[in-house]
């Protein structure tokens, strides 16, 4: 090219004309060895996405890994990871990026593996479009229709169904027609808004770039012109005003910004907002950018807004407009897909990021599993790794929300474990559950504190924990007795009495043992409102759920007893023969044998069984309580 | 002409504000690497922008080799002078009171004490729990796969396998006391996009990115800038002067210049259009072997 052709098209390159379709992000998805690295290998090469060393580095990469007998393997270009090359598969998410005179383009290339499903959702979160792969020769797989599934799942309406390798079936326009129809017929119910079929040969290019003269039968559009020209816009700038606060701006006294980048909508000086979680109202005084104010902003755009007034908004707050508010509620029902080789356990508390906000949530109840090969609901206990499942959730406390369909900034969220701080799920809000907003708390004028005072005694949970056989009965006993003598009211709470009743429908997996933590820590709960000393004698080998028993009730009213016992010593004590039995078998999720136990890592009190009698720990328990005050005035009189 | 008329760089541009804003509100001690080179221009300009009115709530780290080019440390203090920045400059002392330097030992192990190591002492002596950095994905194949977002040990290691997934722009801001994130807020960039941007918001530079008459020699087929008296010359070697410019700033004994007319924005574009090698060929640090920057990111590397 000559120079000043070159220089003519890099000015137009500097000021490029501000109609251009702007940028399409998409996704390339479907099974292992359909071919999805190649066809991108094969769209960056075609566009000159791809300079001299780097096809250099291609070509002996091509020979010391490649797959295609010493031809440029172009699934090397996007396959990054060593261990992926090695493998010759693709473990993680690539981003590619490539232009053309019309279009910008990101590519998202997800693995097809099963077990990295994840990542293809990852991929697929903030993807315009998915590009499904499917081998002509094999047509549509488990794998194929499960891609699908996500795609449709998280929300991408536009899909290009690439029927590849359409050279190895001998561009039969039948075979193409057949694989076609068989798609259709499932996608029906996915609301895909356009559906494109193209027969393509990655490896040659054919109708990949242009349309290829190897399928004269075939009259549509080759891949690369679709993508040029598929209108995706969502027209996010119509809908109503969603405006997460993400940073509250204080430079100074007299500067008040709330920064943020709007959701949904258009935002103007002068317009009414309401903070949904309060229903604060205030108008927008200005819009502040660096480039001077603007006169507005759509969806999209990252501002910072000024109100006329002082109101109770902070990080997490969605502002909106009055007459189109978000719901507000701390139970809803959603789609997670579950990311972590952990298990999903229903009742144990985890963290939710929704937009800007974070707060405690819990699965309270799991409604079904999806068989993403079928899509048809199955009953389940528990989510694993790659599942995908319809849950209620329940909130530490109410959030703004809008349903994934409708937005999804507003409608989406993370579940991160409190302990590794892994993110373990991905969900989409369905739908909110109005009994959040129906129940109101009663505000009851006798109250916890009332009641402790009649009873002359300050209320606290003693939880004691450890293994089965470690004496936590035993100690537990004889605290309550003492305490009884002392003219104290108790409640003791102890595992095997409670599995007789309140919980007799929990098994022993790790669901059922959340559940029933669950369940006991709400009822120690309702007798601490009741000025009681309650003492829990569980073995409650989870943290998280002894963490979460902790966090129901209020500071100070909470005592974690570590009965410590060694499992070598309670497997000899064995005074109920569950260790015998455990050991050969008999007994299954017995902890400390196939059971993890997880000791706390800061008990309130320690008890070393080996080294003291039962009678001097619940001394030694009972002048605790005491010296904290829990025992009224007189409790130190004999 | 600003980026609000060109669609595509004002939702880059929005996207990177909107993670910067991220860090700021979720981190205790977040700080911006700051390695004068032009994605850390487009960086500053847009930290400027997330927090205005406010000064960037955070500091600007750089780790300084010592063998950096004479103009970027004049840039650099510049920069810092006009725009009031906290910036923090860190060199590993220890390396330099061993006179650890490019030429006795080679460029990996250089690399591995002047910037890896240095840069682990100054996160951990800061205690920083975020860095930002300018890495984009479209650089190099095992940056294409790494998280906006990327998780970092307590040693600052980073283990590919195991990445936090990453949907929609909600990103997992939690980490033990010790660990750290690596943030990359123009990930999704090009680098035609870096220089449009450059262009659209007229962005300073240092002016090595533009041609004009350097002093260099030249060797395995490259051009390397004598910057300065400690520039060690092969016996065959003579510096001669050379129309060259930089497509990319490092250390100068280990950046290649290319020979070129560009002395403005739109001729380097056009060089960029007709280049047969991608930004990174000036880079010597990342031939050593195939998956090289992989293994340099595993053991702390940006």
């Amino acid at each position: 090219m000559a120079r000043a052709e070159t220089l003519a098209l890099a000015e137009a390159a500097l000021r490029p004309e501000p109609e251009t379709k702007g940028q399409l992000r998409f996704l390339t998805c479907g099974s292992v060895d359909d071919g999805k690295s190649t066809l991108i290998g094969r769209l960056l090469y075609d566009t000159k996405r791809l300079f001299d060393d780097q096809i250099e580095s291609l070509k002996s990469d091509s020979s010391r890994y490649g797959t295609t007998g010493g031809e440029i393997d172009f699934a090397l270009l996007v396959d990054g990871l060593v261990a992926e090359r090695e493998q010759g598969i693709t473990i993680d998410v690539a981003y590619r990026y490539f232009a053309t005179e019309q279009r910008r383009f990101i590519v998202a290339d997800t693995p097809g593996h099963e077990q990295y499903t994840r990542n293809m959702a990852t991929g697929a979160s903030d993807a315009d479009l998915a590009v499904l792969l499917v081998d002509a020769r094999h047509g549509i797989l488990t794998q194929t229709r499960r891609h699908a599934y996500i795609v449709s799942l998280l929300g991408i309406r536009h899909v290009v169904l690439a029927i590849n390798k359409i050279d190895l079936v001998g561009f039969d326009e039948g075979r193409f027609n057949e694989i076609r129809e068989a798609f259709a017929e499932f996608a029906d119910a996915f609301d895909f808004r356009s559906l494109v079929a193209i027969p393509i040969a990655a490896r040659d290019g054919d109708n990949v770039i242009a349309r290829s003269e190897r399928t004269p039968w075939y009259s549509g559009p080759s891949l690369l012109e679709h993508l040029e020209t598929v209108d995706v816009t969502e027209d996010a700038a119509s809908g109503d005003l969603r405006f997460p606060v993400q940073w509250v701006n204080r430079p100074d006294a007299n500067f008040r910004g709330y920064a943020g980048t709007l959701a949904a909508g258009t935002v103007k000086p002068g317009d009414d907002i309401v903070v949904a979680r309060n229903g604060a109202v205030a108008k927008v005084a200005r819009i502040v950018t660096q480039d001077g104010d603007l006169p507005s902003a759509e969806a999209g755009a990252a501002v910072t807004i000024t109100l006329d007034r002082e109101l109770d908004a902070s990080r997490g707050d969605i502002f909106s407009s009055p007459d189109a508010r978000p719901e507000v509620t701390d139970q809803f029902s959603a789609h997670l897909i579950w990311m972590s080789s952990n298990e999903l356990l229903p009742g144990r508390p985890y963290l939710l990021k929704s937009g800007t906000r974070t707060v405690g949530a819990a699965v309270s109840e799991l409604k079904h599993r999806v068989d993403i090969a079928s899509f048809k609901p199955l009953a389940a206990k528990t989510l694993t790794l790659n599942d995908i499942g319809l849950c209620n959730l329940s909130l530490s406390e109410p959030i703004a929300f809008d349903v994934y369909d409708v937005n999804r900034t507003t409608g989406s969220f993370i579940l991160i474990d409190r302990f590794t701080n892994e993110t373990v799920a991905a969900g989409m809000i369905r739908f909110g559950l109005r009994r959040a907003s129906n129940i109101h708390w009663q505000a009851l004028d006798v109250n916890k504190g009332s009641r402790a005072r009649a009873l002359g005694q300050k209320p606290v949970i003693l939880w004691f924990t450890g293994l089965s056989g470690a004496g936590k009965s035993t100690i537990a006993n004889l605290v309550e007795k003492k305490l009884h003598l002392l003219g104290r009211h108790t409640y003791l709470l102890d595992g095997d009495n409670v599995r007789h009743g309140l919980n007799r429908d929990l098994g022993f997996t790790d669901a059922d043992r959340v559940e029933n933590i669950r369940r006991v820590a709400e009822t120690a709960k309702l007798f601490i409102d009741a000025g009681l000393v309650v003492l829990v004698s569980f073995i409650s080998p989870f943290r998280s759920e002894r963490d979460m028993a902790r966090e129901l009730v209020g500071e100070g009213e909470f005592l974690e007893v570590f009965v410590e016992t060694p499992l070598s010593v309670v497997e000899e004590r064995d005074p109920k023969g569950l260790y015998r039995k455990a050991r050969a078998g008999e007994i299954k999720n017995f902890t400390g044998i196939d059971s993890p136990y997880e000791a706390p890592l800061n008990p309130d009190i320690r008890l070393d069984t080996t080294t003291e009698s039962p009678e001097a720990l619940a001394d030694r328990i009972v002048a605790k309580l005491r010296e904290g005050g829990y025992l009224g005035w007189d409790a130190g009189l004999p | 002409m600003s980026v609000a008329s060109l669609p595509h760089l004002a939702r880059l541009e929005a996207e990177a504000i909107f993670i910067m804003r991220e860090v700021v509100a979720t981190f205790e001690r977040p700080v911006m690497m700051y390695s004068i080179g032009k994605d850390s221009s487009v960086m500053l300009h847009l930290a400027l922008k997330a927090f205005y009115p406010a000064p960037p709530p955070f500091p600007f780290l750089h780790v300084d080799t010592t063998w950096k080019f004479k103009e970027m440390i004049r840039f650099r203090d510049e920069t810092a002078k006009k725009f009031g920045l906290d910036l923090r400059v860190h060199t590993n002392e220890d390396g330099r009171a061993r006179g650890v330097n490019p030429f006795d030992q080679g460029s990996s192990l250089y690399t591995q004490i002047m910037k890896t190591d240095a840069l682990k002492q100054a996160l951990t002596a800061g205690r920083y729990d975020a860095a930002f950095g300018g890495a984009r994905r479209d650089e190099e194949k095992s940056r294409a796969k790494e998280r906006v977002f990327s998780f970092r040990s307590a040693t600052h290691g980073w283990d590919p396998k195991n990445q936090r997934p990453e949907l929609w722009s909600l990103f997992n801001t939690r980490v033990k006391p010790g660990e750290s994130i690596r943030v990359f807020p123009i990930s999704n960039w090009t680098e035609l996009d870096i220089w449009q941007y450059i262009a659209a918001e007229k962005i300073d530079i240092v002016p090595l990115y533009f041609a004009d008459d350097r002093k260099v020699v030249s060797r395995s087929g490259q051009w390397i800038m004598v910057d300065d008296e400690r520039m060690r010359l092969l016996p065959d070697e003579k510096p001669e002067t050379r129309r060259v410019r930089f497509r990319t700033l490092g250390c100068y004994p280990l950046t290649a210049a290319v020979e070129s007319d560009a002395t403005t924005l739109p001729e380097i574009v056009a060089e960029m259009f007709s280049a047969t090698t991608s930004e990174r060929q000036g880079r010597l640090i990342d031939h050593d072997e195939s998956g090289s920057m992989e293994l340099k990111k595993r053991e702390g590397y940006f």
